[in-house]
């Protein structure tokens, strides 16, 4: 049973809250388990707690399974893009490198390419992908595109995506801000200020009993 | 005497932690034979989760997408929780310590476990008296087994001291919650939040500490609502709200103090509300007169512009929901910050209607339930005064005994550790509490449960407290038994039992019943079933502000929870409090909040620094807290493989600017140091936290365990410890700390 027409899957890296509830469910799958499919990073954890999480986005036309020499990755019907069939995947890394979105990871231990594939043992039954069940935050939702218009105004999906002279449209929507860039905040921009000349006098005179 | 029986390296082996995992690979693993419907076992959230279950075992989760308040959703301690049954390190014996057995403590047969208990505590209550016996008892413990301690604890061994680890948890919000509103619970369901206008969060790490709330918040903000996140690092929540004020820890009081005299000097004010339904304006708006907004940035360290913007969106929204948690109550003025963050509300007149609401986010598994019931060294079933002659009256006839038989109120758990320092207690039974680990300056803990003469754990795994004991009788995780809990909105929700105790473990209810009747005091204990205790809890807190009387099992599940108060069957519940016409059993027509009057009152939430401010020897502010993959003490989530992977070492997190002062780079060791203790931990630079505070979260154990640097200051009227600040010095260690475990 092809998982049905009218469901998306979006991603909001916006609401996504780091808690890797996502990371920890997809590895409870039986096909893969206790290694997950999803990444789950932190942009750069010095400066921010943003994270964003990472599905496959399934394209249109799946770069991965364009450069794959053995005719391993296979997209049905419904536009899932899978992960390699076993029999046929030379291990090459030819799609770890080509994906523009970084998605397939070369799994040793199976001697295979493997990557998420929209939880096609529970999508193509009916229920939802699991890292979008338990998503606390919505970051990752599966649903029509009805209920992301209706519970999301903020943002709208984007699946038209541009890797330099390559257009890539994927089943997979990205959540877009509608009112352009989110405000980026600075812990020493909301300070007091002389609460930050404290700090320094009180280190100063932590460093002088150091004799630093 | 109770000092760890053998070397801590040798219980690690035998005892753990050791971390749990699924089995790896591809191909399924057995099928589940049985889903069952219950919650997860850690936050107060309680979300929904359908637990796959093969035989006795537990092997999984499935998403229970018809529970309302979480909708299938979970965070990774949801999503791994299954992995804790089944486990190495569970206690299938009673376990006596005998420092000649490998791992220190060797098995006994449970009766015989039972027989020492009971000869001891006789022994040391007819040596020393009654009181010389103390209970601690826990918040993640079902209603059933709460009210059952409590009663244990009052009727069985007659002790005044039983107090449990909520004192550690939501205890300075619920003293505000009683002197403002009468009443101790959310005042709405988590539905409020969503179409408000304004979202106020003071002191809540939701992301991490109760991450299904964030959804609610989102939703709000997809429907328009601004969020205001007050908290001295950016958190995830805090990183896409509309206005962060990164506060200095320990000034909550006078954030709130400052935002009220802007809301009166603006007149964004409901006067009709508050002429109507409450009283005590007039002194709080004299006290706040004084805190202009220059005052207040000066002494919270928030920018000015921050606080005046703060103040115009709370008090020019037509509807708002506020927020707190551990981060305004974890202090030494926790009952004032919280009373100061009440006033903010009630000057708004926002309570009591669709949309506009308040609510502190309890942290633990039963934190509301829990602290309703009885096991409080203060507080009797349904939220009723241990003090009351009325209320005495009302148990002691459930429980068939004289009111003068009940003891009066006892001590805070921190006190029974002092009492133990003083030799006025001797004995202690423990059950769902780590001390060692959670309360603060924990090596004086540790001390004191070497003092005891005598010490018994009811523990499922061997936690590091447990360790300190005599005698161990292996209790029964969640997923073991059933009964009800009462979740962060005052829900009263059905865990289901999935699987038999293993070995000789029981039911906690059946051990506390054994012990009763060994001691040759049966009755009043001789329940079959939590439902029959649940039965009789029903009657305790019948007429009290926390009543269940109308609530059952069939109606819980049918109901998907049913929310107190419920006098009857025939009544609702009461998702929302205080609504327009509202009765109560304290105000009884004359208002909508629970005193004689149905007034709500206004407290003056007088600010003052923390019991320990910084100086030129500890320059540096402390402050604590949790990550998402671990729960409070660890005794479960660090035998769980995959959360531990998430997070394995507590880290200190420091901002560049403090870094850079102190030559600490990212990755490097570096000690915390305050007057109890220090800690070497691992330095996270990060820009995310005011560059006059660090973080560590508090889970871990021994040379890792942060509370040895807390301090021990409580609030003088909930008794909370001020675990979100301390003074301390940060200086970069010259190496790794000493592998030998010392926990």
């Amino acid at each position: 049973m092809p998982v049905p027409d009218q469901y998306g899957f979006f991603i909001d890296p916006t609401r996504c809250i780091g808690c890797r509830a996502c990371v920890q469910a997809c590895a409870e799958c039986d096909t893969h388990k206790g290694t997950p499919m999803i990444h789950l990073e932190y942009l750069d954890r010095a400066s921010s707690t943003q994270t964003m999480p990472m599905v496959c986005m399934h394209c249109d036309s799946p770069t991965c399974a364009e450069v794959c020499p053995a005719d391993a990755i296979k997209r049905s019907e419904d536009g899932v893009v899978r992960s390699a069939l076993k029999a046929r995947c030379l291990g090459c890394n030819n799609c770890v490198l080509a994906c523009p979105f970084g998605v397939p990871k070369m799994d040793s231990d199976f001697d295979l390419m493997m990557k998420c594939d929209m939880c096609y043992d529970r999508t193509s039954i009916g229920k939802k992908p699991l890292c979008a069940s338990v998503c606390p935050s919505g970051a990752l939702f599966f649903g029509t595109p009805t209920e992301i218009e209706q519970q999301r105004p903020r943002s709208a999906p984007v699946n038209r995506f541009q890797f330099g002279a390559q257009t890539i449209t994927t089943k997979v929507s990205m959540m877009a801000p509608r009112n352009g860039r989110l405000p980026r905040i600075e812990v020493t921009e909301c300070l007091y200020d002389p609460a930050t000349d404290a700090l320094d006098r009180m280190t100063a005179s932590l460093f002088e009993s150091e004799g630093m | 005497m109770a000092t760890q029986p053998a070397a801590t390296r040798d219980i690690l082996e035998h005892f753990g932690p050791h971390c749990a995992y699924a089995v790896n690979g591809s191909g399924a693993g057995p099928e589940a034979d049985r889903l069952v419907k219950t919650h997860c076992c850690f936050c107060g959230q309680q979300c929904g989760i359908q637990l796959k279950v093969n035989g006795n075992r537990v092997i999984g989760f499935e998403p229970w997408e018809e529970f309302p308040f979480n909708r299938g959703m979970l965070c990774p301690k949801g999503v791994k929780r299954y992995l804790q049954g089944a486990h190495p390190d569970r206690l299938l014996y009673a376990y006596q310590r005998d420092p000649a057995a490998s791992g220190g403590f060797r098995p006994l047969p449970y009766t015989e476990a039972i027989k020492q208990v009971a000869a001891a505590i006789q022994r040391i209550q007819t040596q020393y008296g009654n009181d010389a016996f103390a209970v601690l008892s826990g918040a993640s413990l079902t209603n059933e087994k709460a009210y059952l301690m409590g009663k244990f604890a009052r009727m069985c061994l007659k002790t005044a001291h039983i107090d449990y680890n909520g004192r550690l948890c939501m205890v300075s919000a619920a003293a505000a919650n009683k002197l403002a509103f009468g009443i101790d619970r959310a005042a709405n369901p988590w539905s409020d939040l969503i179409s408000a206008e304004v979202v106020w969060i003071s002191g809540a790490n939701i992301g991490e500490c109760a991450p299904i709330t964030t959804h609610y918040i989102w939703q709000a903000r997809e429907n328009g609502a601004r969020i205001i996140v007050v908290d001295p690092r950016i958190t995830p929540i805090a990183r896409t709200g509309d206005l962060f004020l990164p506060i200095k820890p320990g000034r909550d009081a006078a954030l709130f103090n400052g935002i009220l005299h802007l809301m009166i000097e603006h007149d964004w004010l409901d006067h009709d509300f508050i002429e109507k339904h409450t009283i005590g304006f007039a002194q709080v708006a004299e006290y706040v007169r004084e805190w202009t907004p220059r005052r207040t940035a000066e002494i919270t360290g928030i920018a000015e512009r921050l606080i005046r913007q703060a103040a115009e969106w709370w008090g020019t929204a037509r509807t708002s929901f506020l927020l707190h948690a551990r981060g305004i109550e974890h202090h030494t003025h926790g009952v004032q910050n919280v009373l100061g963050a009440i006033n903010m509300v009630l000057a708004s007149g926002r309570l009591g209607r669709p949309s506009c609401g308040y609510a502190t986010i309890t942290g633990q598994g039963n934190g509301q339930g829990g602290r309703e019931h009885g096991q409080k060294c203060d507080q009797l079933p349904g939220g009723r005064d241990i003090t009351k002659p009325e209320h005495r009256a009302h148990v002691a006839a459930v429980w068939g005994v004289e009111p003068n038989e009940l003891p009066g109120p006892g001590v805070d758990a921190y006190e029974i550790f002092r009492k133990i320092d003083r030799g006025e207690v001797r004995g202690l039974l423990s059950i769902c509490f780590n001390p060692k680990v959670s309360l603060p300056d924990n090596a004086f803990v540790g001390r004191m449960l070497d003092k005891l003469e005598f010490y018994v754990a009811i523990d499922f795994f061997l936690s590091e407290t447990a360790r300190h004991a005599e005698i161990v009788l292996p209790g029964s995780l969640h997923e073991e038994d059933e009964g009800t809990v009462t979740q962060v909105e005052g829900r009263v929700i059905k865990i289901n039992k999935c699987v038999d105790p293993p070995g000789e473990a029981r039911q906690d209810w059946r051990i506390v019943q054994d012990i009763a009747a060994a001691l040759g005091r049966k009755r009043g204990f001789t329940f079959a079933s939590p439902r029959e205790i649940f039965e009789e809890l029903r009657r305790a807190s019948a007429g009290g502000t926390a009543d269940y009387a109308g609530i059952t099992y069939e109606r819980i599940e049918r109901e998907f929870g049913v929310f107190w108060p419920c006098p009857s069957e025939d009544h609702p519940g009461t998702p929302r409090l205080f609504e327009d016409g509202s009765w109560n059993p304290v105000a009884r027509g004359q208002g909508r909040f629970y005193f004689p009057d149905g007034k709500a009152r206004f407290h003056v939430a007088a600010y003052a620094p923390p019991a320990e401010d910084v100086d030129s020897e500890y320059p540096i502010i402390l402050t604590t807290g949790r990550v998402v993959s671990q729960f409070l003490s660890g005794t479960q989530t660090r035998r769980i493989g995959p959360l531990i992977d998430q997070y394995a070492e507590p880290r200190v997190e420091m901002h560049p600017r403090l870094a850079d002062r102190l030559g600490i780079a990212d990755g490097e060791w570096a000690t915390i140091a305050s007057r109890r203790g220090s800690c070497t931990l691992r330095a996270q630079v990060v820009t995310t936290i005011r560059p006059d505070t660090v973080f560590v979260p508090y889970h871990w154990p021994g040379a890792r365990s942060i509370n040895q640097v807390t301090i021990a200051a409580q609030d003088p009227i909930s008794k909370i410890p001020e675990f979100k600040v301390c003074a301390v010095r940060v200086f970069k260690a010259e190496s790794a700390p000493d592998d030998e475990p010392e926990e």
